[in-house]
């Protein structure tokens, strides 16, 4: 890499970033080298690879002259490399959801009995990380640069360092996921990754905070825009969860394994007050950021209410953080943090239900567009299963009801409501505006395939949500259920049979709902490529909003 | 009236301000757990793991056992006629992590522990469909030729104890030569193992008493599974143990 050009002034990233991923890469070399453990040694060899791609492709990119930090241009690559990372991870995690859930309908597929690698158990981790962290990790942090740049009316702060992160974080990807199937993990459920993943993870984490934090600092708007809230609030709780929650002792510096701080009963609600705010940071005020920008732009129209904007952001934080006992009812935790979770799960339904109207009455007068904008109806549909999910979650944590609901299908029906509803589709509606944005695209290449992906993974979701909810609740009733002599009518693993139909219609489900992402993939990359469908000319298809003037 | 806009303005006092707020809720629901009497209640018969359970329960968090199985019996009345009595806190007390789990696709493990024989581990973990024809867990057949790296064991026992697993020198000193006592028949030293650890089951466990395999480890962690609080004495309405 060349030093910086003579005109401008002394860059440090330029040097501070290529000498820490060095430095990385042969503290990686030492650990492969020294360490008695095969699985560290492949672990520290994967992280190289990471570390080496990174490097790579920094060389290349800046190859032909320094990045100059033009501050009067938007840093606009960084959000290509999120939609593409996006897209792929996307495809990679719901990939391997269908396949656990093929496991679960027929279980003598994709078993190998001498090889453990493709197991439920190593598998199932790996689906949950690739779409939370990998898909929903690479949205996040690309729409936040793009929408904290365009809402401060600043370049992204930092120079080569947003690239720190964003190598930093696949870097963390792809470690931690080969690390699930080689059997790494510390069986924290969506913590999973070992102590050393979670460090540089913090590493990385950090360093996105200030990147974040610097572009603030530059921007020359007076106010922080709302979205710029939510990001700072899944950004800053997300950093004190993973901390708190991953404190642990490791058995050798070169090892793998490590014993968290705490036990049993600390440990379990440490582990769910992480748990749930892995769900309330990351899955929901992260993608309400996204909510509170993309949905305005794609209708033309300002957010409905400020006042709204302001007292469904501090509430929801606020009460969200009080929700993580609700996965321990009738549990060993003490009643008193039960109820105390319960009922600040039941309040949770307010801000939650105050951010989907002031994101649904955005459209006031604009409402005419879901007809003919595929777009944003995929984003209105989002932030309606938002609402789904948001009262029922709080129904699911009334103890009489969780009695019956926990442990079973219900909660993964739950979950998937609110993962393939909220998540994805608003992610989907986010990548669907940045694409054509980002690449001085008029228009994405078809807006048809737009409608067959909205089509057939919305009757995937269907698919998904009913059959759990029936499998889920049949399961609760069957364990409870008693004979006239006062006996359980039934063995557990009558229950287990009893399932049958209902993996196989929600493995159905997911691979429809994989169907529309492939789509989604493929009209992207047409776009990218600068292809217009011939079947929809530019003139006669609806238009997009082009945001050349700005980009 | 406060006004927002002073937030909206200065992001460090938003940062700072959005600290506090979600902080408050993890403070006041898991602090307590650390220093109120109540929240694990007094019972005899809780030891440490064994090493070799140790190791079985290290290969049941690699494998994802938890994503499957819960080790959580409910104060419900037909969980409590399925599994047996509820799961007290004091039972997961040395659980660097817990293993509570969240999901039963197959049943509750809390208290397998001597329901089955070896055997019947043996055969169901190597192929689960041989005993359960309806079954849907996947095969484990290579633990059973997986030998047990017996060398780092006393570092686990040093870094559990490090973190609350009361482990005393003797028994980390003892670490190694434990671990493939209580997987060896009459080997040298068992009486020791047994005064180290109350109640601990020492035998072939896998069905290959030259080799201390992953198997061995497995079973011996899945057979000692619930076993150790003596109900007994265990007073249920007590009122220390009310919750």
């Amino acid at each position: 890499m060349q030093p910086a050009p003579s005109n401008a002034e002394f860059r440090l990233d330029l040097f501070a970033v290529p000498a820490v991923l060095v430095s990385f890469l042969l503290l990686g070399f030492f650990v492969a080298a020294k360490t008695p453990d095969p699985l560290m040694a492949l672990q520290a060899w994967t992280f190289m690879a990471g570390i080496g791609v990174a490097l790579f492709w920094l060389v290349q990119h800046y190859k032909n002259g320094i990045p100059d930090d033009d501050r009067s241009a938007y840093a606009n690559d960084i959000v290509k490399a999120g939609v593409i990372a996006s897209m792929f991870w996307g495809i990679a995690g719901m990939l391997v959801g269908v396949i656990i859930a093929l496991q679960l309908a027929f279980p003598t597929i994709f078993y190998f009995p001498d090889f453990p690698f493709t197991n439920f158990g190593r598998l199932r981790p790996l689906h949950t990380s690739a779409v939370v962290f990998a898909f929903g990790g690479n949205v996040l942090i690309a729409t936040s640069f793009y929408v904290v740049q365009r809402t401060s009316k600043a370049r992204l702060a930092g120079g080569l360092w947003p690239w720190f992160v964003f190598w930093g974080y696949q870097t963390f990807i792809l470690v931690a996921g080969t690390g699930y199937l080689i059997g790494v993990t510390q069986g924290r459920e969506y913590a999973e990754p070992e102590w050393y993943m979670d460090l540089w993870l913090t590493l990385v984490w950090v360093t996105y905070l200030l990147v974040f934090l610097g572009t603030l600092w530059k921007r020359k708007e007076p106010h922080i825009y709302v979205a710029n809230w939510f990001y700072l609030a899944f950004i800053v709780t997300v950093a004190m969860l993973h901390i708190v929650n991953n404190l642990a002792v490791p058995v050798s510096w070169l090892g793998i394994k490590s014993y968290s701080a705490f036990a049993g009963v600390q440990d379990a609600l440490t582990q769910w007050w992480y748990g749930h705010n892995a769900v309330g940071f990351f899955l929901t005020a992260g993608f309400l950021a996204i909510m509170y920008y993309f949905i305005p732009k794609q209708a033309q129209r300002p957010v409905y209410s400020y006042r709204l904007s302001i007292v469904h952001f501090w509430s929801l934080i606020f009460i969200y953080i009080w929700a993580g006992p609700h996965h321990l009812h009738y549990t060993a935790l003490p009643v008193w943090a039960q109820t105390l979770g319960m009922t600040f799960s039941i309040m949770l339904w307010m801000p939650s239900w105050g951010g989907m109207i002031n994101g649904l009455m955005t459209l006031s007068g604009a409402w005419d567009k879901l007809r003919t904008d595929p777009i944003l109806r995929m984003l209105v549909v989002s932030v309606a299963f938002y609402g789904m999910s948001t009262f029922e979650g709080p129904v699911m944590s009334i103890k009489a009801v969780n009695a019956l609901s926990h442990y079973t299908d219900w909660t993964i029906g739950h979950v998937h409501s609110g993962a393939l509803g909220w998540v994805g589709f608003v992610s989907f509606g986010a990548l669907y505006c940045l694409t054509p944005w980002l690449w001085k695209r008029q228009r994405l290449y078809s807006m048809s395939l737009v409608e067959w992906h909205f089509g057939i993974s919305t009757i995937g979701i269907v698919f998904y949500i009913t059959s759990m909810w029936v499998s889920g609740i049949m399961q609760g009733l069957m364990w409870r259920a008693y004979n006239d002599f006062g006996f359980l009518e039934y063995s557990f693993v009558e229950t287990v049979e009893a399932m049958h139909p209902y993996y196989i219609i929600r493995a159905f489900g997911g691979l429809l709902y994989l169907t529309g992402t492939l789509i989604m993939a493929y009209n992207l990359w047409r776009t990218i490529r600068g292809d217009v469908r011939a079947s929809e000319p530019l003139a006669l298809g609806p238009q997009m909003t082009p945001q050349l003037a700005t980009a | 009236m406060f006004n927002h806009g002073i937030l909206e303005r200065n992001s460090l006092l938003l940062v700072v301000g959005i600290l506090i707020v979600v902080a408050i809720g993890g403070i006041v629901e898991i602090a307590p757990l650390f220093y109120l009497e109540s929240t694990i209640e007094k019972v005899q018969g809780m030891r440490p793991y064994t090493p070799l359970e140790l190791t079985g329960r290290t290969i049941y968090v690699r494998e994802g056992c938890y994503l499957c199985h819960s080790q959580m019996i409910r104060p419900l009345r037909d969980e409590v006629e399925r599994y047996g009595h509820y799961s007290l806190a004091a039972e997961s007390m040395y659980d660097h992590p817990f293993q509570w789990g969240s999901k039963r696709t197959g049943p509750d493990l809390a208290r397998v522990g001597a329901k089955y024989s070896d055997e019947w581990h043996r055969a169901h973990l190597a192929d689960p469909r041989s005993v359960v024809p309806e079954s849907v867990m996947p095969p484990y057949v290579f633990l059973a030729n997986a030998d047990i790296n017996v060398d780092t064991i006393a570092d686990a026992l040093k870094a559990g104890s490090m973190v609350g697993m009361p482990y005393s020198d003797d028994m980390i000193a003892n670490a190694k030569a434990d671990l493939i006592a209580q997987a060896t028949p009459d080997a040298d030293g068992i009486d020791a193992f047994k005064k180290r650890y109350a109640k601990a089951e020492a035998r072939d466990f896998d069905g290959d008493p030259k080799r201390v395999t992953e198997m061995d480890a497995l079973i011996a962690y899945l057979q000692m599974l619930g076993t150790l609080v003596d109900f007994k004495t265990y007073q249920a309405d007590a009122p220390e143990n009310r919750r």
